[in-house]
């Protein structure tokens, strides 16, 4: 069978993504919005500031590949859906074609959510990556799970538990104010009445090119770039 | 219950017998790790399950790891098989005959069943697999199934003819996200010889490679 073979790296298609217009920063979790468009939020830290927890090299293609095709993807399937319910054809079809976006809402919208979470709850060591949580997310933590060390591992096997792709995040609950450690498939975001706190990505591709199969060693890394005053910040 | 253990099966071809489509180190870290760990997890949810007989809420608790790693040995066991290397005899289109011509007979063509296997592939969200699927049960039918994470296709009357793994380890240190690329670059390593005889076999033949692996 002659089939040709296809060699696309990753600074191509890197290349032919859409550098976003910088835009007004929008409050929530550092999501940007330009004229009703989802943006990629710029990193607040270099590529490699996060070595040797996360390498340059994947910081690079999570950052200006992986995440910003789930911002062109929500863009795009958010823009077919508005000319779908803004047109006069409201048939059973229509709407049927209309149900079937959401998914893809879900799960691009998802992981632009994810993403710029995550990008925000990490920080390089020098700008105070790691350093143990103050103030009421640090008592809360003690007073919860009896310390960041209990923390971390219970957050690590809830990590490691994860089948197939996903996220593990610390939450709070919006009613009783109470943390807990969640896992969610693939890129669905938290939602109320649950409210992130911190967000690890453990999908294979944010970990793969440095840790392989190894990923029991980056959950164990990433703690020494987790930025706590981003996660202080989020609890209410 | 018997005690024994499944093994990791060898590879029908060398690490590096795949390249272009796939590189050996993806190949090697593929079979000798993540494949290793389905398996080594698997033996352990077996052994938990023998000693849990009389307790069933127990035996219940453990069916989604044993879900989970039985269908990752399951799923990488029958995908080593469906391979070969790109000019071997049995990755040509010709060495399925039979399955060419329900193939054309479903699709319209070898093209347009690739597109749809494609499409198919990457619209998978997160991990999971492509397979195209014989349905004893209604006619012998073929068609496309994508599942999640590690579910096998074991339903009754299920064939699997051939899957494709779209966990990003199975491209992602070759191919980054570009996997596009990835599920262009497959059909180069189909084993149409693998792919007739599961298409001729029942499901059962299929999953000969497992008990050779017990
Ligand atoms: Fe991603
Ligand atoms: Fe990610
Ligand atoms: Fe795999």
């Amino acid at each position: 069978m002659a089939t040709t073979l296809f060699r696309q790296n990753a600074a191509r298609s890197a290349l032919r993504t859409l550098k976003p217009i910088t835009g007004a920063r929008a409050g929530l979790g550092g999501v940007t919005c330009t004229r009703g468009k989802a943006t990629l939020p710029d990193l607040p830290y270099d590529y490699s500031a996060l070595e040797p927890s996360i390498s340059g090299k994947i910081m690079e293609v999570h950052h200006k590949n992986h995440h910003n095709t789930y911002v062109t993807s929500f863009n795009n399937f958010t823009e077919k859906l508005s000319t779908l319910s803004s047109s006069s054809d409201q048939s059973p079809q229509s709407i049927a074609d209309q149900a079937a976006l959401i998914p893809l809402i879900k799960f691009h919208g998802g992981g632009h959510i994810n993403h710029s979470l995550f990008w925000e709850n990490l920080a390089p060591k020098n700008q105070g990556g790691g350093e143990l949580p103050s103030g009421a997310l640090g008592k809360a933590i003690d007073e919860h799970y009896g310390g960041l060390d209990k923390l971390k591992e219970k957050f690590n096997a809830a990590l490691a538990g994860i089948q197939g792709s996903g996220w593990a995040w610390l939450v709070q609950d919006m009613g009783t104010g109470k943390l807990s450690i969640v896992t969610l498939q693939n890129q669905d975001p938290v939602l109320p009445p649950l409210r992130p706190i911190l967000g690890v990505d453990a999908w294979e591709h944010a970990y793969y090119l440095q840790y392989q199969n190894r990923k029991a060693e980056y959950f164990g890394a990433i703690w020494d770039v987790i930025n706590w005053k981003a996660a202080e910040k989020r609890f209410k | 219950m018997s005690n024994d253990t499944y093994s990791l099966p060898k590879l029908p071809y060398s690490y590096d017998a795949l390249e272009p489509a796939i590189s050996k180190q993806i190949m090697e870290l593929h079979h000798s790790k993540h494949h290793q760990t389905y398996v080594t997890n698997l033996n352990n949810a077996l052994k938990t399950l023998s000693s849990s007989q009389n307790d069933i809420p127990a035996q219940i608790a453990l069916q989604p790891v044993l879900r989970f790693h039985g269908g990752g040995h399951i799923n990488h066991s029958l995908f080593w098989q469906n391979l070969a290397p790109p000019d071997s005899a049995e990755a040509q289109f010709s060495a399925a005959p039979k399955l060419t011509a329900a193939i054309n007979a479903t699709f319209g063509s070898e093209q347009a069943f690739r597109q749809k296997f494609n499409a198919a592939l990457l619209g998978i969200q997160g991990s999971g697999w492509g397979w195209l699927v014989k349905f004893e049960n209604e006619g012998g039918r073929i068609g496309i199934v994508t599942t999640k994470d590690q579910d096998p296709i074991v339903g009754a009357g299920e064939v699997p003819v051939f899957g494709v793994d779209m966990w990003e380890h199975a491209y992602y240190l070759q191919y980054l996200n570009g996997k596009a690329a990835y599920t262009e670059n497959i059909w180069t390593v189909i084993n149409w010889k693998t792919a007739e005889e599961r298409f001729l076999g029942k499901q059962a033949d299929a999953f000969t490679v497992l008990k050779a692996s017990i």
